[in-house]
């Protein structure tokens, strides 16, 4: 069964050791949710577990997956480009992470996002650049979600809808990771980073 | 290698779209080269005689415009996290940005470095010299100045330190390529300086991209 392991993990930003010894494993079809106070270390952990992030000690091991594509990161910062249009961002997104533009269709579809397909990135709210950003994990099947407060900017609506999308991903056999400051909508297990 | 054409069809859009980038450069680059007979002067023997090596410096000069964007808006808006984990190692990423800026912004800048050497009073036989020169030596500007780009990712002041870091670097190519140049102006072989170019390009688009691909992982961290 496909898993990711977090064992004796530390990090140190700057001077500061943000946590030592975290050892942490999710299997197929589970959630956590990593709780704390600001600065704790949730955002630090995420990058880390994408390998974006050089640990002090410890390591990260997947098992039964391909850690080349093993994977999304949904960060604070959303990576869409301004000037393009939400359609142009979420293609490029989709089809640089594996996807087809079929799939990405689908996506804007599943994330009621037809309507600002062809609007400029700018032009969008911090919630509809969110689902632009979220539709990303629909487009492109990864087994892995890294998602840092997913649904900060969403409203109640959407709020539930991807819940619904982040059940079923867990239902077909998914992965998530969220850093969260209000619980998710979905079963989850929690655990508290710098506790 | 389909990811990597997505990426590069991504970054010429970006260069080219609404951030008006290669306009500005083009816009840089026929200041500079029209201020040159207000600075010295209007006689038309000392302008011709300075003619090929403005246009070819001020070509070097206005790559520096839209490098310190290279990487840094990635980078500041998340796209970087984005391509770091896509399906091609980040080298190969830095080369395909390298080459977009080249095609971008280089090879019009290029193009016009012929026209604005003419009309400053050089002769029209050095014209296709120097578009060669230009073209190779822009490829080089690019790949180079990708490795600033790269090391200055989020420092305060990044396009000062672009320039401070890039200059000295683009001292060889601008060398070579002015030796060419005036080789070919006094009746002499040019090959040698424009081997010598092409070899500091070969080895710039070669080497580069490791470098940058180290910098951007160090600037993720």
């Amino acid at each position: 069964m496909a898993s990711v392991s977090v064992e004796q993990l530390a990090i140190r930003r700057g001077e500061r050791l943000l946590f030592s010894g975290l050892d942490l494993k999710v299997s197929a079809g589970e959630a956590v949710a990593l709780t704390g106070r600001n600065g704790a270390g949730k955002t630090s952990l995420l990058r880390a577990i994408a390998g974006l992030l050089r640990t002090e000690a410890g390591q990260v091991r997947f098992e039964g997956l391909d850690a080349d594509d093993a994977l999304h990161l949904i960060g604070h910062s959303d990576g869409l480009k301004p000037g393009r249009t939400a359609w142009e961002e979420l293609r490029f997104q989709a089809l640089w992470t594996g996807g087809t533009e079929a799939s990405a269709r689908q996506a804007a579809q599943g994330l009621d996002l037809e309507r600002l397909l062809d609007l400029e990135v700018r032009r969008l709210s911090a919630g509809q650049r969110r689902r632009v950003a979220l539709a990303r994990l629909a487009a492109s099947p990864r087994p892995l979600w890294l998602l840092d407060e997913p649904m900060a900017p969403l409203d109640a609506a959407h709020r539930a809808s991807f819940g619904q999308f982040m059940a079923e991903h867990l239902k077909s056999g998914g992965m998530i990771v969220a850093a969260v400051h209000d619980p998710l909508p979905i079963a989850a297990r929690t655990v508290e980073i710098g506790g | 290698m389909k990811a990597l054409a997505v990426l590069f069809r991504r970054e010429l859009s970006l260069a080219w779209g609404r951030g008006g980038g290669v306009l500005l450069a083009l816009a840089f680059y026929a200041c500079v080269t029209s201020l040159l007979p207000l600075a010295s002067s209007p006689d038309p023997k000392v302008l011709s005689a300075l003619a090929v090596g403005v246009a070819w410096l001020s070509l070097a000069l206005s790559s520096l415009l839209s490098l310190e964007r290279l990487f840094e808006r990635d980078f500041e808006d998340g796209a970087l996290d984005l391509l770091a984990l896509g399906p091609a190692p980040l080298e190969a990423v830095a080369a395909v940005k390298c080459l977009a800026q080249w095609l971008a912004t280089g090879a019009p800048l290029a193009l016009a470095a012929p026209i604005a050497a003419i009309a400053l009073g050089a002769s029209p036989t050095l014209a296709p010299l120097l578009l060669v020169v230009a073209l190779v030596g822009a490829l080089a500007f690019a790949f180079v100045g990708g490795l600033g780009a790269s090391l200055a990712l989020g420092s305060r002041r990044g396009g000062l330190l672009v320039a401070v870091i890039v200059l000295p670097l683009f001292a060889p190519p601008v060398i070579f390529g002015g030796g060419a140049l005036s080789s070919l102006a006094g009746g002499l072989d040019p090959k040698s300086g424009l081997l010598l170019l092409c070899a500091y390009t070969a080895a710039a688009v070669a080497l580069s991209p490791i470098a940058m691909a180290a910098a951007c992982r160090n600037a993720l961290d």
